[in-house]
């Protein structure tokens, strides 16, 4: 048995898929995926709901109808093994993966370069402290969307959400599609961290409240949920005497952010961003680590798994060249960092491309809400390398820029992302 | 149908009769069921809960106290002092998950330094092991998080952390292995007596005549004495919070610190838990309703701003859940444990507060020293002393993980990613002696659902497992106590509506 591969892929979702189909495209010869669920795909799978693919295939696909494209591809190729079914339990900074599963066993492969593309993982309600006692019916909001799309059941039938992130959004309406009352989104925002579309889609066309500024302050029962305390928060975030209600529901659903997967990250010391809590990258996805790329929702959380799939095509580009002996020990770099109104931004590094042709795409986030805005992007003499208008900007939408390699100099770094109103 | 098929798991080879009935599953009644099983008789042990150790048992400090607390001559005393010594003795066999890290009173003024000199005398008294008064400078090198006023501290090699739910299965997994009978989801309603003598007990399940019950109710305990004609006591739930930490923070602290006592209880302390977590808490609160477990804000201040006093700089951002635990506390505020003076063939093992849990092994000995005098019991030839080992995947090594998965693959299919536990364990502990029912029993048994995530995960996943062994709809499948069903059938839902 030979256990070494070019490139091994952790994770089998949009980005790793994308990034084993590219790695052997840019001449990796042997491409490892390792997935842990039973079927590639990721995230993909349990989001039935169209709104995937518009960007990369210019058609409104669903979640399985996007990874199936790629299985496809997968299937069309040769030279990319899969292990599913396992999970890589951990990793050596000499590129040593250690995966576990029913059918492989304890097996220790080595990759000539890795990436990581572990996507991200729920908040739950442990990070957030409700007080109250701890009856069953609390469940995080993709936890519920498997149980109710791959499984076949219902987490409950009066089900009030708290958080309206995306996936909260979609579950509002999946419920409601489904038979059940959905009483109330609550956010304790005042502004939504969800896509205004599904905002419009998911609440507004079924007649869904949502609270903004509001919060679980208790939940009730002692088998399973019988209720929620729901209190307005003040600008601090606490909650304001005297502003309690309750609702009654027999299921709390958690939609309160998603965090990168970076376990096996942390094993091998790769540098974090605590803006984005995912690796730090440079324009090739390559991490502080040499040898270790990593892309999509692992990286930063992504809205849209367009910009998921493009990013793991970066990633496994250089892979595959890095493993390949081809991608020498570039020295210079320059730091890409979040400016005014700016919350984070993505690759955190820049360190050119090997033609210096074509254009290199930054993902930001803005700190705060904007109507009518400009994002730019310079360098340290002040130099504008790029700017984009925009009509509105907010915390939870992420927005792209591209410059031109050729505009950049590296030497002229740092590099700043920042957002002012016009 | 499915309520049918959980019916006739629950009562198969139902005992008409035993010699001795254990009422209450919880830590207390797991040792005594441990050493009644010594002795050749019929020992049936009745839990009304879903699952044993779920009452006091399941969410209290989990600390092996020395013994230095309770006045001397008490039962208290006497008990905890030998519970303590049986904890490590029983340990090699029973492989439940100790760890004997020490507890240090932190001492910060002229009168907690003399109320640590009376600590000290009356750990004497009781007989503790190798406790002494140690000065600022070996206080804080052993634990250098600790606040800088520190003036001395007593130090207790004895005292240890253990995970009570562990501890209490590995006894009742023992008592099972050899003969006791439990029965969980059993609730003792009644007893049949005569003429002020039990005769046997009344049960939701059935009647079970006997000659002697050994009352082990905890915070129902009163209860149970009064229907059988004993109500020369009360208990008093007391209300303790906690708020329990990530591992990251692990090395916070490296032994059980207690602040010096004040007479209602013994403080909010800050202590490693078996796992490697660290926990604070409990704050003492007496309420009313023996059932409410929820955690309040205030309470959440009040431990948060008590532990600071021992460690000023908490890491609150690695808290990842908090719980309540209710003390049962007796009206004569010493353990009662003995035959009642009211009711023949009632043995009372009742009051049972803190150090209840350290205390657990010597009343289950004590009691089952009554019973066997009482009833003319002898020792059973071919006790088995030692429970089998359970492999856990986080803890093996490379090669016996090979082992593992090659003899069962299921042992490669790792469910929760917090703890790294395997399909292999789940499935191991529902066929288990004394077997996981529901979510929460395979967490406890497992640690699956424990990690940082809390079941966000794997609990869905653990749901499948079980349902598919235990041959149940998924929707029969419960979290803890009946109904608390997880998920719901998306036809009866349908169903459901149509109806309105
Ligand atoms: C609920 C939800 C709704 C969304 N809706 C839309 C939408 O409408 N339109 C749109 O364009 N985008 C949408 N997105 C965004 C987009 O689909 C995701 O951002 C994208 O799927 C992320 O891809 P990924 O490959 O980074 O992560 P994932 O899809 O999460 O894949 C990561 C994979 O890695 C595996 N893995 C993790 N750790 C290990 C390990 N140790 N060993 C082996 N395998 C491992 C996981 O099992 C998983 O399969 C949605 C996202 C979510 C969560
Ligand atoms: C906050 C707190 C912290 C503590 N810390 C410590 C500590 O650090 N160290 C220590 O030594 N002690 C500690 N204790 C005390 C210790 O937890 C208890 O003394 C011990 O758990 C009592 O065990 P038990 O078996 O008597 O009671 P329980 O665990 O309550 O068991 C009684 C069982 O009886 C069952 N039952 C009741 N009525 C019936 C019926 N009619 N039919 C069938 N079943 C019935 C219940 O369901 C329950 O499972 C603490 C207690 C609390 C509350």
């Amino acid at each position: 048995m030979n256990d070494f591969y070019d490139v091994v892929v952790i994770g089998g979702g949009p980005a790793g898929l994308a990034a084993a189909l590219s790695a052997r495209r840019h001449g990796a010869g042997r491409v490892l995926i390792v997935e842990r669920d039973r079927e590639l795909g990721g995230i993909l799978q349990q989001c039935i709901h169209v709104g995937f693919g518009l960007h990369r295939f210019r058609e409104e696909l669903t979640g399985p109808g996007y990874a199936n494209r790629y299985l496809r591809m997968l299937a069309d190729t040769t030279g990319i093994e899969t292990m599913i079914d396992t999970m890589v339990i951990s990793l050596t900074a000499d590129r040593q993966v250690t995966v576990v599963g029913p059918a492989v066993g304890l097996r220790t492969v080595r990759g000539g370069a890795v990436v990581l593309a572990m996507g991200c993982r729920e908040r739950t309600r442990g990070a957030i402290r409700i007080p109250g006692s701890r009856p069953a019916g609390v469940f995080t909001a993709g936890a519920a969307q498997r149980m109710v799309n791959m499984e076949g059941y219902l987490p409950g039938r009066e089900v009030v959400i708290l958080g309206s992130g995306d996936i909260g959004l979609i579950m509002a309406r999946r419920l409601t599609l489904e038979g059940c009352r959905v009483p109330a989104v609550l956010e304790i925002m005042p502004v939504s961290n969800g896509l205004t579309r599904n905002i419009v889609q998911c609440l507004d066309d079924f007649g869904i409240p949502l609270y903004l500024s509001h919060t679980v302050v208790a939940i009730r029962g002692q088998d399973r949920v019988t209720g929620v305390t729901v209190a307005r928060v003040d600008d601090a975030l606490r909650p304001v005497a005297g502003s309690q209600f309750d609702l009654a529901c027999d299921c709390l659903l958690l939609s309160v952010g998603l965090i990168p997967e970076v376990e096996l990250a942390r094993e091998v010391n790769l540098t974090l961003d605590g803006r984005t809590s995912g690796p730090v990258v440079d324009n090739r996805r390559q991490t502080s680590l040499p040898g270790f790329f990593a892309a999509g929702n692992v990286v930063h959380v992504h809205d849209l798994v367009d910009f998921v799939s493009e990013e793991g095509e970066i990633a496994g580009r250089w892979a595959a060249v890095f493993a390949a002996g081809g991608m020498g020990g570039e020295a210079r770099s320059a730091d890409v960092l979040p400016g005014e109104k700016v919350r984070s931004v993505v690759p955190q590094k820049y360190v050119g491309d090997g033609d210096h042709t074509g254009q290199c795409r930054f993902y930001l986030r803005v700190s705060q809400p904007l109507g009518r805005c400009r994002v730019t992007i310079s360098d340290r003499t002040g130099r504008r390398l790029a700017s984009k208008r925009l009509p509105v900007a907010k915390p939870s939408e992420m927005i792209e820029i591209d410059v031109q390699h050729s505009a950049i100099e590296i030497e002229k770094g740092p590099l700043t992302v920042a957002a002012e109103g016009v | 149908m499915t309520a049918d098929n959980r019916e006739k798991l629950a009562v198969q080879d139902w005992p008409g009769r035993a010699d001795v009935v254990i009422v209450g599953g919880g830590i207390v009644g797991c040792a005594a069921a441990m050493f009644l099983s010594r002795y050749k008789a019929t020992v049936v042990m009745v839990e009304q809960a879903t699952d044993l150790a779920m009452g006091t048992t399941k969410a209290n400090s989990g600390i092996i106290h020395a013994g230095f607390d309770a006045p001397p001559g008490s039962m208290k005393a006497r008990m905890n002092v030998r519970g303590n010594r049986l904890y490590h003795e029983l340990q090699p066999a029973l492989k439940y998950e100790v760890n004997f890290l020490g507890s240090l009173v932190v001492a910060k003024s002229d009168d907690d330094l003399k109320t640590l000199e009376g600590l000290l005398d009356r750990g004497r008294q009781n007989g503790v092991p190798d406790i002494t008064i140690i000065d600022r400078e070996r206080v804080l090198s052993r634990e250098p998080n600790l606040s800088r006023d520190v003036r001395a501290g007593l130090w207790a090699p004895t005292a240890g952390v253990i995970w009570p739910f562990g501890a209490a299965l590995a006894m009742a997994e023992n008592a099972v292995r050899n003969g006791v009978k439990v029965f969980t989801g059993c609730r003792l309603e009644g007893f049949m007596l005569d003429r002020r003598k039990i005769c046997g007990v009344r049960t939701n399940k059935g009647d079970i005549a006997c000659k002697l019950v050994i009352n082990a109710a905890g915070r129902w305990a009163d209860e149970v004495s009064r229907w059988a004609g004993d109500d020369s006591f009360s208990i008093t739930p007391r209300r303790g919070e906690y708020i329990l930490f990530d591992k990251s923070v692990g090395s916070l602290v490296n032994s059980v610190l207690f602040p010096t006592p004040t007479k209602v209880s013994k403080g909010i302390l800050v202590s490693p838990t078996v796992h490697g977590n660290i926990f604070i808490g409990p704050n003492a609160e007496n309420i009313t309703d023996k059932d409410d477990l929820s955690t309040t804000a205030p309470g959440m201040e009040e431990i948060i701003s008590g532990a600071r006093k021992l460690i000023p700089d908490l890491p609150l951002a690695a808290a990842i859940t908090q719980f309540v635990g209710l003390r049962p506390v007796a009206s004569g505020d010493d353990f009662i444990i003995g035959p009642s003076a009211l009711v023949g063939g009632l043995v009372q093992a009742a009051g049972i507060q803190s150090p209840g849990l350290a205390s657990a092994p010597a009343i289950g000995e004590l009691v089952s020293e009554i019973a066997a005098e009482r009833l003319g019991l002898v020792r059973k030839p071919g006790y088995v002393e030692e429970n089998p080992d359970r492999p856990a995947f986080a803890e093996l090594d490379s090669r016996q993980r090979q082992e593992l998965i090659a003899r069962n693959p299921l042992y490669g299919r790792i469910i929760c990613r917090c703890e790294t536990v395997s399909e292999g364990e789940i499935v191991a502990a529902i066929h288990s002696p004394v077997g996981a029912r529901t979510v929460d029993g395979v967490k406890r048994r497992t640690r699956a659902g424990m990690g940082r995530c809390q079941g966000g995960f794997c609990g869905p996943r653990v749901v499948g497992i079980l349902a598919r062994e235990l041959g149940l709809p998924l929707d029969a499948i419960v979290k803890e106590g009946p109904g608390s069903q997880l998920f719901f059938a998306r036809q009866t839902l349908r169903g459901g509506e149509s109806h309105e």
